[in-house]
């Protein structure tokens, strides 16, 4: 069997779950395979009604109070108990920050290993991987028995692609002891002043403006082209932008008509909040670059040189 | 209080990427070595933390080959008090669980009040080391961090989310936390400070005297992505560049 783990938030199921619950229909057919999905928490029953509308032999939904907010003590007990009952050769995770926060846990007290952050699954099963930030792939094997834990990477498989079916739900009340995490309530920081998901026009500015006094080069660019002006992790990290303009998994997800990514490497971290514009034109001085595989028109080269002639040509065409 | 820092080595973030002749690592002849980019914020955390208290240790704790001596020392330069070195000449063989195996075997009788570590590496990139060590080490643990204080016997820690969303989270120590980048500002090391480095103590640990655990995942082979899309490569000089680009934004994305 092929065990799903959905993710949900206060109710509100994580989108990436429905890509993993694709990839599994997917894999499970390959594989010829039995398909089910768990979903935790604290009254969850339409939750898990909602998931046994799709193409499924199996829905299970694991109450308990102490599930009402996630922590990985009360994750990693309760999904314990159930893979050691149903005994799946694949359990698939979205990964999202937190399975990133369980998983390892949940692995280790299996005694397996999560294969974490996989972008594709290759007969044999062989696991894709990225390493040093996208710039190369590896084909991953599991030598242990099974379970095999694996975490799929957003975009890995299409959520479209999922097929309606209906299953039968069977709800679970694990036995679970007080967590030694205390969750409080999740906050946002500040009030988005700054909305980048509503532009049009996006300049994102990365490591390769090396400085912050070389931001103006970026600014005019952007004021050029009337963008709105965003960056990479790493710059807002270092204060030489606020934080409200980060594009990425931990900033705004954004889809602009274009997004010009000025030297962004493209960590994956960075393509997810990105890979859903329209056109992207990357600048970067290494054209081995990940930001070349997602970009639409490239140009390898100095930034100093190019951006100024490009602001220039704008200029002009605006003129 | 007694803190552990799990810090690795990684080629420098710049470096030039060739496979080796089996295509199953890079080849590293060449490549100049660095600390993984969050190891280096979870140290500053750990010396931010003791000289907030104003006393502790700190320990520095990194499994890799010869060379990754380089980069403990200039942790003990940056201010940790002592460093750990789990000797391991092919680490990128190992998985996750291995090497968390081998680090918890190391640092198992120190019983510290916290181990911080990055939240994942810029090689292997699988993000799991602290999360591990929490579990083998019997720890509670949080991922992701912004944010650390330390009040009696607990943590109080900042936990980012995503979409810009953030959490605090309370747990009792020892805790395992694994930090993100951007938490703290980075430190230099001081003339002073690495000169008194040379006198501190680095202990060589050889991994095969740690134990060993059978092998849970196997790398079989690396080699460079293909391409999601067909990018169109503009050419020529910066201008021609620029000239090009500013065609396709008139009559092919139609923006301008």
């Amino acid at each position: 069997m092929i065990l799903v783990v959905m993710e949900q938030k206060a109710g509100v199921w994580h989108k990436m779950s429905w890509e993993t619950l694709a990839g599994g229909q997917q894999l499970g057919a390959a594989l010829g395979q039995p398909v089910a999905a768990v979903v935790l928490g604290d009254g969850i029953s339409g939750l898990a009604a909602e998931l046994a509308t799709k193409a499924l032999d199996k829905v299970y939904a694991v109450e308990h109070a102490g599930l009402a907010s996630y922590t990985p003590d009360s994750y990693t007990a309760a999904l314990t108990a159930l893979i050691g009952q149903l005994q799946p050769s694949l359990v698939l995770f979205p990964h999202t920050y937190q399975v990133r926060d369980f998983g390892p846990k949940l692995a280790t007290r299996l005694d397996r290993v999560l294969l974490s952050d996989v972008v594709r699954v290759n007969p044999g099963p062989v696991f894709v991987r990225q390493l040093f930030q996208g710039k190369l792939n590896s084909d991953v094997r599991p030598s242990t028995p099974a379970p095999h834990l694996v975490s799929l990477q957003a975009g890995a498989y299409r959520a479209d692609a999922l097929a309606a079916g209906s299953a039968t739900v069977e709800t679970i009340s694990p036995a679970l002891e007080a967590s030694r995490q205390k969750p409080e309530a999740p906050f946002r920081e500040s009030s988005r002043a700054v909305d980048l998901t509503a532009a049009d026009l996006i300049v994102s500015v990365g490591r390769g403006i090396k400085e912050a006094d070389n931001l103006p080069i970026v600014e005019e660019l952007a004021k050029a082209l009337g963008a709105e002006l965003a960056a990479s992790r790493p710059i807002c990290d270092n204060g030489w932008l606020p934080m409200e303009r980060q594009v990425g998994s931990s900033g705004q997800t954004v889809a602009p008509k274009v997004y010009l990514a000025v030297g962004i490497s493209g960590a994956i971290q960075h393509l997810v909040g990105m890979k859903g514009a329209k056109a992207i034109v990357a600048i970067n001085k290494d054209p081995h670059a990940p930001i070349f595989e997602v970009a639409d028109y490239g140009l390898v080269g100095d930034l100093f040189e190019i951006v100024p002639a490009l602001t220039e040509e704008v200029r002009k065409a605006k003129s | 209080m007694k803190t552990i820092v799990a810090i690795k080595q990684v080629p420098a973030r710049d470096s030039q990427l060739r496979l080796n002749s089996g295509a199953t690592w890079i080849d590293e002849e060449d490549l100049t070595f660095e600390i993984n980019e969050p190891d280096a914020y979870a140290l500053e955390e750990a010396l931010q933390l003791k000289e907030k208290l104003g006393s502790g240790e700190v320990i520095a704790l990194c499994l890799g080959p010869e060379r990754a001596a380089s980069t403990l020392r200039e942790a003990l330069a940056k201010g940790a008090d002592r460093a750990i070195h789990v000797v391991c000449e092919k680490p990128e063989a190992l998985d996750p669980l291995a090497v968390a195996k081998l680090l918890a075997a190391a640092v198992r009788t120190e019983s510290p009040d916290l181990l911080l570590t990055g939240l994942q590496s810029d090689d292997l990139g699988s993000g799991q080391t602290g999360v591990i060590l929490a579990e083998l080490l019997g720890c509670s643990h949080a991922t992701i961090i912004m944010e650390v204080v330390v009040q009696g016997g607990e943590v109080r820690v900042k936990r980012e989310l995503e979409d810009g969303w953030f959490q605090y989270i309370q747990m009792p120590l020892p805790a395992v936390l694994t930090i993100q980048s951007g938490l703290n500002r980075l430190r230099y090391a001081t003339l002073m400070g690495i000169k008194k480095a040379k006198t501190k103590e680095m202990r060589a640990l050889d991994a095969a005297t740690l134990g060993t655990s059978p092998v849970a995942a196997t790398l079989d082979r690396i080699y460079p992505p293909d391409r999601q899309k067909q990018t169109q490569m503009l050419t020529g000089s910066a201008k021609e560049q620029a000239a090009q680009l500013v065609e396709k934004m008139k009559f092919e994305m139609r923006v301008l």
